[in-house]
């Protein structure tokens, strides 16, 4: 059985943890250099704030609602980020970061498990440890956890288990071929053409047939519906608007540091490539390793370190250097390494200005000389050819304005206690307080 | 924890015999993935040795009782209170005559945001430090 467990509106749920009064108040957080809004708690989703959107342009929207703004805080999301994954290690032995905020969790070598109690279980201890509200959706494969997960997130109570054949049929009755992980639009259309209009036919449907529509990937993910495990032991890469992961578990365990230095490596390269196609850059990368416990098999053991670069990037160098030091930091000899990887976090558009400096422009000329510049610079090292308009301060230190406090890596940035009584001066007979509250 | 009894892999027999250092973070941190430091900036818990700027060492994974030292959030606003449970009523207590009890009862916008293992308190101003 495999579990997907995410966290529910993770950004916004950092910055609620430090400050409970936004609790209900409506929160969106903007990308690395302020631009575009990259994660918004449930109530600004119902607001009609849409990923992705310009902060100017949801401007008015925001002050007429009181909207919460924040830049974004990596420091803080990426601790935030290695406590929950650590959390969710005690559950099993094998975890599978599949992006900053979320996971898979394999129970295979756990024996009578009472699933629902583990994913009760599982989002009591997340919250109680670390703060973050996550939903978990437990199911026989990867894809049909990953079913769960989404049902999870409109179920009371926040989980949702698939475990019995019977279970797996009416789950397929209900959704719809576009909730399923794997199967995306084109593939979706594909399947219409040839009359496969829900998840039941499908699951019906010839091996043979579904392999000439949807390919040999296709047809794994068919399997994993129909309840068959038979995504491969490769590489997971996987991207999505807040991370790009690349991790393995190894099919033999891994004891020595230059195996370890050469997996990361090879999974930073992988990530780097799979950014760069997506014309990102990132400014942040974690390392984590997930080993082996003699003393307890039952639980496992995650470790991570997350490295800031000193201005985002997309090129290799950059980022090697770190993951190996990092390797170096993690390392203690003797443990058995199940699995590793790297998590590319704090990502922003391959881009040095900001876009509507070319509104008068035609788009072609923009595209051209955007590819132009790109090669130029990776050919002959960043900032060889820039705009003038840049100036020598690097757009990306510029903004940030809103950042909150990084709370959990910054010494002089910790929490403040008792701000109540600062603010309930019946609590005291006539001494006089000086308000010391910080932030606001 | 050390590191012998956990390895899986090549054994070394000089570990039984190579000195650790003292380390302050295994002494003070049962549960790290669950433990935040907070600094203490008011006055009414100074009974408990809790003094304006001190770091406490806080605990989300444990699970408070009556007579912990606590975290509490009140109307979205952070305190250090010792918890009271008694049969009929919650208070939050201060450890500093100034202060007044505060009663939880139903009404109460009241969250438990961790427990607070331990209180640092330097009794020398570090140079250029916090």
């Amino acid at each position: 059985m495999y579990g997907l467990i995410d966290c529910n509106n993770f950004y916004a749920s950092c910055e609620r943890l430090f400050q409970p009064k936004l609790q209900h108040r409506p929160i969106v957080v903007l990308s690395n250099n302020d631009g575009c809004i990259v994660a918004r708690s449930d109530e600004a989703k119902k607001l009609g704030i849409a990923m992705g959107t310009p902060y100017f342009q949801a401007k008015d929207l925001i002050r007429h609602h009181n909207v919460a703004v924040f830049s974004s805080n990596y420091a803080l999301y990426g601790d935030i980020s290695a406590r929950v994954m650590t959390t969710l290690a005690s559950f099993s032995p094998d975890i599978e970061i599949y992006s900053i905020d979320e996971a898979f969790l394999d129970f295979s070598a756990l024996k009578n498990i009472d699933y629902e109690n583990m994913a009760s279980q599982i989002r009591k201890t997340v919250l109680q440890h670390v703060g973050i509200p996550v939903s978990a959706g437990i199911a026989r494969t990867r894809t049909l956890a990953k079913l769960a997960n989404k049902i999870s997130k409109t179920s009371k109570n926040g989980y949702c288990v698939i475990a019995s054949d019977q279970e797996i049929n009416e789950t397929l009755k209900k959704s719809d071929i576009s909730d399923i992980w794997g199967i995306g639009k084109r593939s979706e259309i594909r399947l219409r053409r040839h009359g496969i209009h829900t998840l039941t036919k499908l699951c019906e449907t010839r091996d043979s047939a579904i392999r000439k529509i949807l390919g040999v990937t296709g047809l794994r993910t068919v399997y994993e519906l129909r309840g068959i495990s038979a995504v491969p032991e490769e590489e997971i890469c996987s991207s999505s608007r807040k991370s790009i992961c690349c991790s393995r578990s190894f099919r033999n365990n891994i004891f020595i540091l230059n195996d370890l230095k050469e997996a990361i490596s090879h999974y930073t390269c992988n990530a780097l490539e799979k950014m760069r196609t997506e014309a990102r850059t990132a400014g942040t990368i974690t390392v984590f390793l997930n080993f082996r416990n003699e003393e307890n098999p039952v639980r496992g053991l995650f470790n991570s370190i997350t490295a800031n670069l000193p201005v985002p990037s997309n090129a290799n160098p950059d980022f090697l250097h770190l993951a190996t030091a990092a390797v170096e930091k993690l390392y203690r000899r003797g443990y058995a390494y199940k699995s590793a990887g790297i998590l590319l976090s704090n990502l922003g558009t391959n881009t040095s200005y900001q876009a509507d400096f070319f509104q008068e422009e035609t788009p072609y000329k923009t595209q051209h000389l955007l590819q132009t510049l790109d090669k130029l610079n990776s050919k002959y090292g960043r900032g060889t050819v820039h705009y003038a308009a840049e100036g020598t301060a690097k757009p990306w230190t510029m903004k940030q304005t809103r950042r909150s406090p990084r709370y959990t890596t910054c010494w002089e940035e910790l929490l403040n206690m008792d701000t109540w009584d600062g603010k309930n001066e019946i609590n005291y007979h006539g001494k006089s307080f000086a308000n010391r509250v910080c932030s606001d | 924890m050390s590191a012998e009894s956990v390895a899986a892999g090549f054994p070394s027999p000089a570990e039984g015999y190579i000195e650790k250092h003292l380390d302050l973070n295994e002494h003070l941190i049962e549960h790290p993935s669950a433990t935040f430091f907070v600094k203490a900036s008011g006055e009414s818990m100074i009974g408990a040795g809790i003094f304006p700027g001190d770091l406490l060492i806080v605990d989300r994974a444990l699970n408070p009782v009556n007579g912990s030292v606590i975290i509490a959030v009140i109307d979205g606003e952070f305190t250090v209170k010792r918890l009271h449970i008694a049969k009929e009523n919650i208070e939050l207590l201060p450890e500093n005559r100034s202060f007044k009890p505060i009663p939880i009862t139903e009404d109460t916008d009241f969250q438990i945001w961790g427990v607070v293992a331990h209180c640092v308190h330097a009794l020398q101003k570090q140079n250029g430090k916090r």
